[in-house]
């Protein structure tokens, strides 16, 4: 046992809900206080923009969802890569656990980034490089989703949800580049990327913890979820299978 | 690799003997062309302008329509787990059917482009320019194409799933094509560039399509 590393460990179900029963409260109170304090920096000790104004606070949010987005395709693809070749019984668990909440702060993203953009740009969306990738992105979310929820058999949906993750990670970097080529050809940068001063990034840098571990948090609960789902089913199907042995086994005593 | 071309053949025969097929995606395409003037106005300026847009993404549509008989027919008879336990490799075998696909729908809504393009009022002189880029840029329709129609051989309501998730990994061709005839029919330049990047999605296409198509299938046949 001893020369088994983490991930082999975590293999067992029943060690993973011990493990992460006891540290989920700890990594919930950690990301409640952490975004806590990144609000009242954000909210009471950020200057507003000199530019932006008191529009800047929406940086707060927007910003660390963005770049969660990313992680969590990230996170679905190295555990599609688990589940495919290594055939980790907990990479299917945590590849479906992590996409709704990838989705939901793709989602986030967009929402905080267009009502930032209608006092910046003076519209709700425009059609800049980066906001069309983050849609193309939860594009590839729903479609996640979507192939998982239409295929009967929960193995395989698994495997061939895989099998479009991977795909995805291969095709992501493609897409992002196209976009950026569109839409330099279109119109200038709109200037996105500026130095930020320390006054900003340093409750930037505070959020963007609070958030990562707000992630992990929902992402173990999740995946705590659907194994407890998963044991309930299979509860489910053993008691089908006694009743009709019983029922058989009755039909033919008489 | 003999092997290869008696698919290739086959399917071909397939496509042209089904009746239909080809006819289908064709008409298609005629009519999302034809609605576009009928939505926007019969304005040429704006129709010339926006005949790139219109052509390749009505282009595709029309073959989208098409994506599932790569492997449908093939899966529902047991051709296909013939074909699986035979000598040819599954991942040829995918890139045979798909390059069918494209030989029996890419290449002929290439060449109907043109004469839509008439419609649009695109700029006569760029034909050539037209079928160039959609023949070089329709074999990565084609090859991603049949990822999804292998992922959504089991799935219910397979057809509109595929769409959802296909169309995001064509934004890249269609970018690039429509620059490039763009760069044509504007006289703008960079045309060149637009066409190599075109020629290089579908050569990785087709090394990315077959691999993950095969694995797909694979997995729904055993």
């Amino acid at each position: 046992m001893t020369n088994q590393s983490i991930t082999q460990k975590l293999a067992n179900p029943t060690r993973f809900m011990g493990l992460s029963g006891q540290l989920l409260p700890w990594l919930a109170g950690a990301s409640a206080a952490i975004i806590g304090y990144a609000m009242y920096l954000a909210f009471f000790v950020a200057p507003p923009d000199y530019q932006q104004g008191h529009t800047v606070k929406i940086m707060f949010i927007h910003v660390p969802s963005a770049w969660l987005a990313m992680m969590a395709y990230v996170l679905i693809a190295i555990s599609s890569f688990g589940l495919l070749v290594f055939r980790h019984p907990l990479a299917d668990v945590s590849a479906k656990a992590a996409a709704p909440i990838g989705a939901a702060f793709t989602l986030l993203a967009l929402i905080t980034g267009s009502l930032w953009g209608k006092p910046m740009w003076g519209t709700y969306w425009v059609w800049d490089a980066r906001l069309t990738s983050v849609l193309l992105l939860f594009f590839l979310y729903l479609g996640l989703m979507a192939l998982r929820s239409s295929i009967e058999d929960e193995a395989l949906a698994a495997k061939l949800t895989a099998v479009l993750a991977l795909v995805g990670v291969v095709l992501l970097p493609i897409i992002k580049f196209s976009v950026d080529w569109w839409n330099t050809l279109h119109q200038p940068s709109t200037g996105l990327t500026t130095t930020v001063h320390a006054s900003i990034r340093i409750p930037l840098l505070v959020s963007a913890l609070g958030f990562s571990l707000l992630f992990f948090t929902l992402h173990l609960k999740a995946m705590r979820n659907e194994i407890l789902r998963r044991r309930v089913k299979a509860l489910r199907m053993a008691e089908v299978d006694r009743a009709q042995g019983s029922h058989a086994s009755a039909a033919a005593a008489e | 690799m003999s092997g290869f071309w008696v698919l290739v053949r086959r399917d071909l025969q397939l496509a042209v003997r089904e009746g239909g097929a080809i006819g289908t995606a064709l008409g298609f395409y005629l009519i999302v062309v034809a609605l576009m003037p009928l939505g926007l106005g019969p304005d040429l300026n704006l129709l010339s302008r926006i005949a790139a847009g219109v052509l390749w993404i009505a282009l595709l549509l029309a073959a989208l329509l098409s994506l599932p008989r790569i492997f449908e027919a093939d899966y529902e008879d047991g051709a296909l787990e013939v074909m699986a336990t035979a000598d040819l490799p599954l991942e040829l075998v995918a890139a045979a059917k798909s390059l069918a696909h494209w030989i029996s729908t890419g290449i002929p809504l290439a060449l109907m482009a043109p004469a839509l393009g008439i419609l649009l009022n695109l700029d006569i002189g760029s034909a050539p320019a037209l079928i160039g880029t959609m023949v070089a840029g329709t074999p990565a329709i084609s090859f991603l194409g049949a990822i999804g129609a292998a992922l959504t051989l089991k799935a219910r309501r397979g057809g509109l799933l595929l769409a959802l998730l296909v169309l995001p990994l064509y934004v890249p061709t269609l970018i690039f094509g429509i620059t490039a005839i763009n760069a044509v029919a504007l006289g703008s330049d960079g045309f060149w560039q637009s066409f190599a990047m075109l020629v290089a999605l579908s050569m990785g296409a087709t090394v990315l399509g077959p691999v993950a198509a095969a694995a797909a299938v694979r997995l729904q046949l055993q």
